[in-house]
């Protein structure tokens, strides 16, 4: 009984499927136009030979006739005994006016005849030694004098035909009905297999395992192509997963032990019975981490949406030597100020498609760490132009300490700080941040060494929009730096 | 001035109304959209409004006033601190935006910098500080019998400063009108551009009219 049944749901399953009730109504469109085909055939064939027939008979009719006016009856009987004899398909009954058979080779008149008129009899028709009854069509006609002449022709062959051709049509039309359900099921089977595959992985995915993927059969069909795109979409979806989950791993995280410092202190001098001016201090203190704390979330929010790519959607022409040009005339005095030769080289009309604030921020940055590492009579450069690829890049040299090879990579994680620059302000997420802003513009970000000093450079894609002023973006064939 | 605190959070709304009254403001105090809409005169001449609150947020009561005919400028405050949360306030009618939290130096120095904008037409051609004077048609500033010469950057900031002249005027508030950064860098960038620019219109003169304020940022300001 559960077999029943499991069949029964299959068997529903499968009927309710799209693709089976496009095959029954396909399967329904080549019956008809086979139906329809046949029919014409049919139709014209019969048709055709009938009148054939009639053609011959009258052509007969007439002539005996003919011949009956000039050769009177004994020469109608003569000519009609004459064609009576052996296997012909030509029948002729001659009778007197009371239907008594002079000649021909029917033995009996046929019932229900009307002078003039064609009629459809059947005849016992001698073969070998046998009867066999047979179809024939013939014409009834008066002769002067009262007596009657029926001439006719064997259509058994015809009725024979038409017979044959009605089975086939059946036949073909049962084939035609088969094929089309049993391939619809087939189809249906095949897709409901495919589509239970995606639906098995988005329930498992829906249990929470967002490492499934939908399978893809590699023939690169329509449903592999959906099935890439929702492939595409989950990873997109585990990727902005992963970020919001790295930025609340990281405000519990490094948020905890910051605040935890601060409440200690607040309980310690609470505790002591210190004048004012020490809780004035503390004050002070508390209100100056508690910036610094702030300072770090918003860091790790922003850090968190570049990484998402939340706002990719979102982007927008951005005039990349514009918002460097202010960039560089904001720093310019503060690099004077600190002993630092800044040189800027910007090319003048880069752009990408970006968002213009991280943009902004992700420079600013970079020119910040530039300016708190390098030391008096150091320089600091920052160039832009159009890289190998054809996308624009942006590039930030000092001269201070560098970053040893070792630990390029990791010091684009967040809150690492290298040995020695722990006693400088700074959150350690300045370089994060720029990482972040980088992979939101799909940016190559790579540290360099400036012999000495470090080389931050920015490679944005090549894009349509990279420069505005003149077409040279596009004549080389991207190429993408290794990271 | 004459202040309207429009903010569900009693406390906090307590605090801003001890500091402000604490600078010599009268304030009043609603505790969300609607019942702002009822206490809003035009006596009021700055409304300090939380952009999220139950009942009718910032951004539809600001709405609501602005289409009442009522211009009384707006300074939302807000924990949405993107720049498109920015841009959503400022569009509904709001005429500066603070992230929370802030220091309330900073909040001080927007109020009273929203407080004289009333008073002083943006389309005014002559930007006066004691013996400096702004011409903004020419784009000449002279001090005493001097002509000054700026960089155009330094004149845009010399004339923020002029528009705000008396007030206190963060390091923010800087950042976002003369340079439309909307975020701080970690380098005293602001503090140097300041320092460049008294350096071509307070040296060599007997007195000095850029003031840095301890804790808060600067003030033009022209002695009596």
């Amino acid at each position: 009984m559960p077999g029943i049944a499991c069949m029964r749901l299959i068997n529903t399953r499968l009927i309710r499927t799209s693709w089976f009730r496009m095959a029954v109504g396909y399967a329904v469109l080549s019956i008809f136009s086979v139906t329809m085909l046949f029919a014409l055939l049919y139709w014209n064939t019969a048709v055709f030979v009938a009148e054939q027939t009639e053609e011959t008979i009258e052509i007969e009719i007439t002539g005996l006739a003919e011949h009956y006016r000039q050769a009177g009856l004994f020469g109608l009987t003569e000519v009609i005994q004459e064609r009576s004899k052996g296997q012909r398909l030509s029948l002729y009954l001659l009778t007197d006016p009371n239907r008594r058979p002079i000649a021909g080779n029917l033995n009996a008149w046929p019932p229900n005849t009307q002078p003039g008129e064609w009629l459809d009899f059947d005849y016992q028709r001698t073969i070998g030694s046998g009867q066999v009854e047979h179809r024939a069509h013939a014409r009834h006609l008066i002769l002067p004098g009262g007596f009657h002449l029926l001439v006719g022709y064997d259509v058994q062959d015809q009725v024979r035909l038409e017979r044959r051709m009605r089975q086939s049509m059946i036949w073909i039309g049962a084939l035609a009905l088969v094929l089309g359900l049993g391939g619809g099921l087939l189809m249906a089977r095949h897709w409901l297999r495919r589509v239970d595959s995606v639906n098995k992985t988005v329930s498992d995915i829906m249990g929470g395992d967002m490492t499934r993927r939908v399978p893809l059969s590699g023939t690169d069909d329509e449903l592999d192509r959906l099935a890439r795109n929702l492939n595409n979409m989950l990873d997109r979806i585990e990727a902005l997963m992963n970020g919001l989950r790295q930025v609340t791993d990281n405000i519990a995280h490094d948020l905890r032990s910051p605040l935890n410092r601060l409440r200690t202190r607040l309980d310690v001098t609470l505790m002591q019975d210190v004048d004012k001016q020490a809780y004035r201090d503390a004050l002070i203190q508390t209100m100056r981490e508690t910036d610094d704390l702030l300072k770090t979330f918003n860091a790790l929010l922003l850090i968190g949406e570049a990484e998402s790519g939340l706002d990719r959607s979102r982007l927008e022409w951005v005039d990349l030597s514009m918002r460097l040009g202010d960039v560089v005339e904001l720093y310019e005095p503060a690099a004077e100020e600190a002993g630092l030769a800044m040189v800027s080289d910007i090319e003048p009309g880069l752009g990408v498609r970006g968002n213009p604030n991280l943009i902004s921020q992700a420079i600013v940055n970079l020119l910040d760490n530039a300016l708190k590492y390098t030391p008096k009579q150091g320089a600091v450069r920052i160039a832009a132009g159009l890289g190998e690829g054809g996308g624009p890049y942006v590039l930030v040299a000092d001269s201070g300490p560098g970053i040893p090879v070792e630990d390029r990579e990791r010091v684009l994680d967040r809150f690492v700080r290298l040995e020695g620059s722990r006693s400088s302000p700074g959150s350690g997420l300045g370089l994060s941040l720029v990482a972040a802003v980088a992979k939101l513009h799909q940016a190559t970000l790579s540290l360099e060494d400036n012999h000495p000093g470090l080389i931050v450079r920015l490679q944005f894609p090549p894009s349509a929009e990279s420069v505005s002023s003149s077409g040279i973006a596009r004549e080389k064939p991207g190429r993408r730096r290794r990271r | 001035m004459r202040i309207l605190i429009v903010e569900d959070d009693k406390d906090a709304a307590s605090y801003i109304a001890k500091a402000l009254k604490e600078a010599g403001h009268v304030v009043d105090v609603a505790d969300n959209g609607e019942d702002a809409l009822g206490i809003a005169t035009d006596a009021h001449e700055v409304m300090i409004v939380d952009r999220m609150m139950p009942k009718m947020d910032g951004i539809q009561m600001v709405e609501q006033l602005r289409a009442q005919g009522v211009a009384t400028p707006v300074l939302f405050l807000s924990a949405l601190g993107k720049v498109d949360d920015r841009v959503a306030g400022l569009q509904a009618g709001g005429d500066d935006y603070l992230v929370k939290p802030f220091a309330i130096a900073e909040l001080l120095a927007r109020v009273e910098a929203l407080g004289r904008r009333k008073g002083t037409p943006e389309t005014q051609t002559r930007l006066v500080c004691g013996d400096l004077v702004m011409d903004l048609i020419a784009r000449e500033v002279v001090r005493g019998n001097s002509e000054i010469d700026l960089q155009p950057r330094e004149f845009k900031l010399l004339e923020y400063l002029l528009r705000n002249a008396g007030r206190v005027v963060t390091r923010s508030m800087l950042l976002e009108n003369v340079w439309d950064y909307h975020f701080d860098p970690q380098t005293n960038v602001i503090d140097v551009h300041i320092s460049r620019l008294r350096g071509k219109i307070d040296k060599g003169f007997d007195t000095q009219i850029l003031e840095t304020v301890r804790g808060a940022g600067y003030r033009l300001h022209a002695p009596d």
